[in-house]
């Protein structure tokens, strides 16, 4: 234990704790919108930052994913095998770009990883209308850096996944019960930042484009 | 309701450099039926020495003022500052203190007068006066500290004769502050500097608020650069001569 | 007079320089307009920032219990806890944690704490190199200055500026005022850096004690870099920035964007739980984490100075400040700057230090009015200006407690307070002032230097209404 720690807490309980008034504190933030309501949100605030959606549905969302791919010129897709997702597109591989299969650690293809992937493409746990948010978990299959090494990130969003607020999300979707992953993640557009003069540049140091496919 | 008398309680900047502010606003209190006591032995709420730091000496000067309104009536002050310190920070002064029940007292009666005239005496204002293109300053502490920032609006919309122009940053600090303008004086004046250029750039020819710290910087600085600047100067006055200015017939 | 101090010189020079004036101006008022824009119901704000306020009051009053339920649960979660009393001590857990991986270099996301520690410059000492990524810090360091703004370091320079800067250190990139260019170039030399370096280190805004959580708020994606490419990631934060619950964090989420940048939320929110799992394939094999009291403990102490560190580092009361916006971040001299620096640097360092900076408010309430969870500044200052002349100083934790009190002054207070305590002598006192007005000096030192002396009454509002007949029982 050391000599810094135990000097610190013990400064701290010498002190006699005010009482607080609570009763704000467990107010939960959520809306009641309808799913028409919660996507016609989460498509605004995504857009208003410039991120791409796309409404797609079981039947066609493969389509969409091709379509984008080709739109954006893409020579390599970095995927997952094992998603929903990942298998569909695998399936398909004649109708994509080379894909690319996160199979190993990073430290064995770092090069690859950061100088030739053209986009990555995730799953996503959930989506928050609020404020035009995807959530997402790293995983052996989705690793961290599926999200944020590629100039391009393509994810996919399960409309019946999509709440109002990030609050409703935890709850609902009991983050606290499953235990957190490594990392769990927020992201609400493609890299951005205002440091110079105040003026918006997209694609600092993430992704510079955002595409959601809304399935 | 309305109360049938009230204490007036003057403020040290008015009784010594501004008294016309606090005579028209007796006059407006009383013209509205009611009865205006102003106990002679008042002085000052304590303010300068508490923003300074020099609470015992602000406390010394607080306790005198606290034994002035005895009764339960309202008391009603012309500046937003003053009326700020009584209110909320009397309480804060005289915590523990063995005159604390008394201070809060004193406290929970305390009316700005804009808000008195707005709120409780719910006025009817009647312009006798030409037409006139005024701009407003509300004090930060009328704002803030009493929440009161839409009266003197409120009561101006009431003369038919005048014009309100609002200014850029008409909720930023002048730049008074008590003893900031002697301790940080260049920063105080780069702040009035600006807010005079903002008030003078909508053309007003006329400056009102609450508040008589703020019109004497603010006033102050229109005189300098009137002097040395040859600029322009708009007349600055408290709310209370001016409203009794343009109603009294 | 007495000779203006260094403090009141640097802000004579920041005064003047008119285009860095008219830059803070114009990027304050979108900061303002952007957030008003975030809030268009005030019902809503206010019931927001109650609870905000609510959640980290709780968590402070439980701090000494929840830093140790952090502690444990980090440790499960495979993160390693250090605790630093002094900034020294923890640029030494840093420092003891490179040299165990022989590393010659960091990279860091944006951390105002590290700025705190002086951390860049205390490993450039013993020859590391320290990176800042985030944009703003990146353009700072590169022009050796410090940040001016604890949300956007490098609101202080202009496009212009800026361009000139990188064409300056990068010679072999082509001259461009375009900010997207300019950004590119930023992203490209950064990358390499991040794909190189050994140690990665970030701040943290909220650590949920609950879940053994870093949350990190972003935009730009450094962030996530510096946590996830090095292999090894150090996380450096106050003591205070822990809350209790994960149910706490969608709130403070949802203020703290708002009040700074104007944004619904940032690009990134990032929730660390522990490094890489053997089944992983990316992220940082270690995790530290570096617990900083610096003087916190004893703002804790308290209980009026202790709503200082409720403050969740959004920057509202900076933005809404008309004294920052006229002398700009650099002018105060200290890490954290505005009105959030006002309160706080005198506590950690000492009023002889940076106390004149309590000074340095009209005590306007811009700033308590737009805190996202109710510090209350103003009477904070107020409160600091009492610390800095009273006697009893035994009473107080800030240290140098004071230290500020000048005897001519002090005398000058007691002589009022006996004059203004005793209506008689004040009544003498004001009549023969009026009596005398034109002895009142055109000259009234600083006050006229911009304004017209005032003009005391002919006669004094008692007399007057005494005249009147007004009744005074």
């Amino acid at each position: 234990m050391s000599k810094a720690r135990a000097n610190i807490l013990q400064r701290l309980t010498a002190v006699e704790r005010p009482v607080v008034d609570l009763s704000a504190r467990e107010s939960l933030s959520r809306f009641d919108w309808d799913k028409a309501e919660r996507i016609r949100r989460f498509t605004e605030r995504m857009q208003a930052v410039r991120a791409e959606v796309h409404q797609a549905d079981r039947a066609n969302w493969l389509d969409t994913v091709a379509t984008i791919c080709q739109q954006k010129g893409l020579n390599n897709l970095l995927l997952s095998p094992t998603t929903e997702w990942g298998q569909a597109i695998t399936q398909n591989a004649e109708r994509f770009p080379t894909l690319k299969y996160y199979e190993r650690s990073i430290e064995d293809w770092k090069q690859e990883m950061f100088y030739e992937v053209d986009a990555g493409l995730t799953s996503t746990l959930g989506g928050i209308a609020e404020t035009g948010t995807l959530i997402l978990w790293s995983s052996p299959d989705e690793p961290r850096t599926l999200s944020l090494v590629p100039p391009i990130h393509i994810a996919i969003l399960e409309t019946d996944k999509l709440y109002s607020t990030f609050a409703e999300a935890v709850q609902e979707q009991g983050w606290l019960e499953q235990g957190l992953p490594t990392n769990a993640l927020l992201i609400s557009g493609p890299s951005r930042s205002a440091d110079i003069a105040q003026v918006l540049a997209y694609g600092v140091h993430g992704p510079k484009e955002l595409v959601v496919v809304l399935v | 309701m309305k109360p049938e008398s009230i204490y007036f309680f003057g403020t040290c900047l008015i009784d010594l450099i501004y008294p016309k502010a606090g005579v028209s606003a007796v006059q407006l209190l009383q013209r509205e039926g009611v009865k205006v006591i102003y106990p002679q032995a008042q002085t000052c709420c304590g303010q300068p020495a508490w923003n300074s730091g020099y609470r015992n000496e602000a406390r010394k000067v607080a306790r005198a003022q606290i034994q002035l309104f005895p009764k339960n009536i309202p008391i009603v002050i012309p500046s937003g500052s003053c009326a700020g310190m009584m209110k909320t920070h009397y309480p804060e002064l005289f915590k523990g203190e063995p005159d604390e029940a008394d201070a809060l007292k004193v406290a929970n009666r305390v009316y700005e007068l804009t808000e008195f005239l707005v709120d409780v005496l719910k006025v009817q204002l009647q312009d006798l006066g030409q037409a006139v293109e005024v701009a407003v300053h509300t004090s930060c502490s009328a704002r803030r500290e009493m929440g009161v920032a839409d009266k003197i609006e409120q009561l101006l919309g009431q003369l038919s004769n005048v014009d309100v122009k609002e200014q850029a940053y008409k909720a930023e600090c002048c730049g008074f502050g008590g003893t900031f303008a002697v301790k940080q004086p260049e920063i105080s004046a780069a702040m009035v500097t600006d807010k005079t250029q903002h008030i003078r750039a909508t053309g007003a020819a006329q400056l009102v608020s609450q508040d008589c710290g703020c019109l004497m910087n603010i006033s102050g600085a229109f005189a300098y650069q009137a002097e040395h600047e040859g600029k322009s100067a708009p007349k600055a006055q408290h709310i209370a001569e001016f409203l009794w200015e343009r109603t009294h017939g | 007079m007495a000779k203006p101090t260094e403090f009141r010189v640097d802000v004579e020079k920041a005064l003047g320089k008119t285009e860095i004036r008219a830059h803070f101006r114009k990027a304050m008022d979108t900061l303002m307009i952007n957030r008003r824009n975030q809030f268009p119901d005030d019902a809503a704000l206010q019931a927001l920032r109650t609870q905000a306020q609510a959640i980290r009051a709780n968590a402070l009053s439980k701090l000494p219990e929840l830093l140790q339920q952090l502690e444990t649960n980090l440790i499960k979660n495979g993160v390693q806890v250090h605790w630093a009393e002094t900034t020294d001590e923890a640029n030494q857990i840093v420092l003891g944690i490179m040299q165990k991986h022989n590393a010659k270099s960091i990279i860091k996301g944006k951390s105002m704490v590290s700025e705190e520690m002086g951390l860049n410059h205390f490993l450039e000492e013993r020859g590391i190199e320290a990176l800042e990524s985030d944009l703003g810090e990146f353009i700072i360091q590169l022009d050796g200055e410090t940040p001016s703004h604890i949300i956007m370091p490098a609101i202080h320079k202009s496009k212009e500026q800026i361009s000139a800067l990188f064409h300056e250190k990068f010679p072999d990139i082509p001259y461009t005022d375009n900010v997207d260019e300019l950004t590119a170039s930023a992203r490209r030399i950064l990358r390499d850096k991040f794909y190189a370096a050994p140690v990665g280190l970030s701040g943290v805004n909220f650590a949920v004690a609950e879940t053994g959580t870093l949350c990190l708020v972003e935009n730009e994606g450094n962030g996530r870099m510096s946590t996830t490419i090095p292999p090894v990631h150090i996380a450096v934060t106050g003591i205070e920035k822990v809350v209790e619950k994960l149910s706490d964090i969608p709130s403070l989420l949802s203020i703290l964007p708002r009040s700074a940048t104007g944004q619904p939320i940032t690009t990134y929110f990032n929730m660390i739980s522990g490094p890489r799992k053997p089944d992983e394939k990316d992220g940082p094999t270690e995790v530290h984490l570096v617990l900083l009291d610096n003087g916190r403990s004893r703002i804790y102490s308290d209980p009026e100075l202790l709503a200082t560190l409720r403050c969740i580092r959004c920057g509202a009361c900076i933005n809404h400040c008309p004294v920052y916006v006229r002398i700009g971040g650099h002018s105060y001299g200290t890490v954290y700057p505005g009105p959030i620096g006002t309160i706080l640097e005198p506590q950690k360092s000492g009023l002889s230090v940076h106390g004149e900076l309590i000074q340095a408010s009209s005590l306007c309430g811009a700033c308590g009015e737009v805190c996202p969870v109710r510090i209350p500044i103003p009477n904070i200052i107020n409160r600091l200006r009492y610390d800095s002349v009273r006697k009893d100083t035994e009473n107080t934790p800030t240290q140098e407690a004071g230290t500020r009190r000048k005897s001519l002054e002090a005398a000058t207070w007691k002589a009022w307070s006996w004059a203004a305590s005793t209506p008689s002598v004040y009544n003498f006192g004001s009549k023969t002032a009026t009596q005398l007005r034109g002895l009142v000096p055109n000259n009234l030192g600083a006050w006229t230097s911009v304004r017209s002396a005032p003009k005391l009454a002919e006669q004094t509002l008692h007399q007057q209404l005494k005249t009147l007949g007004v009744d005074h029982e």
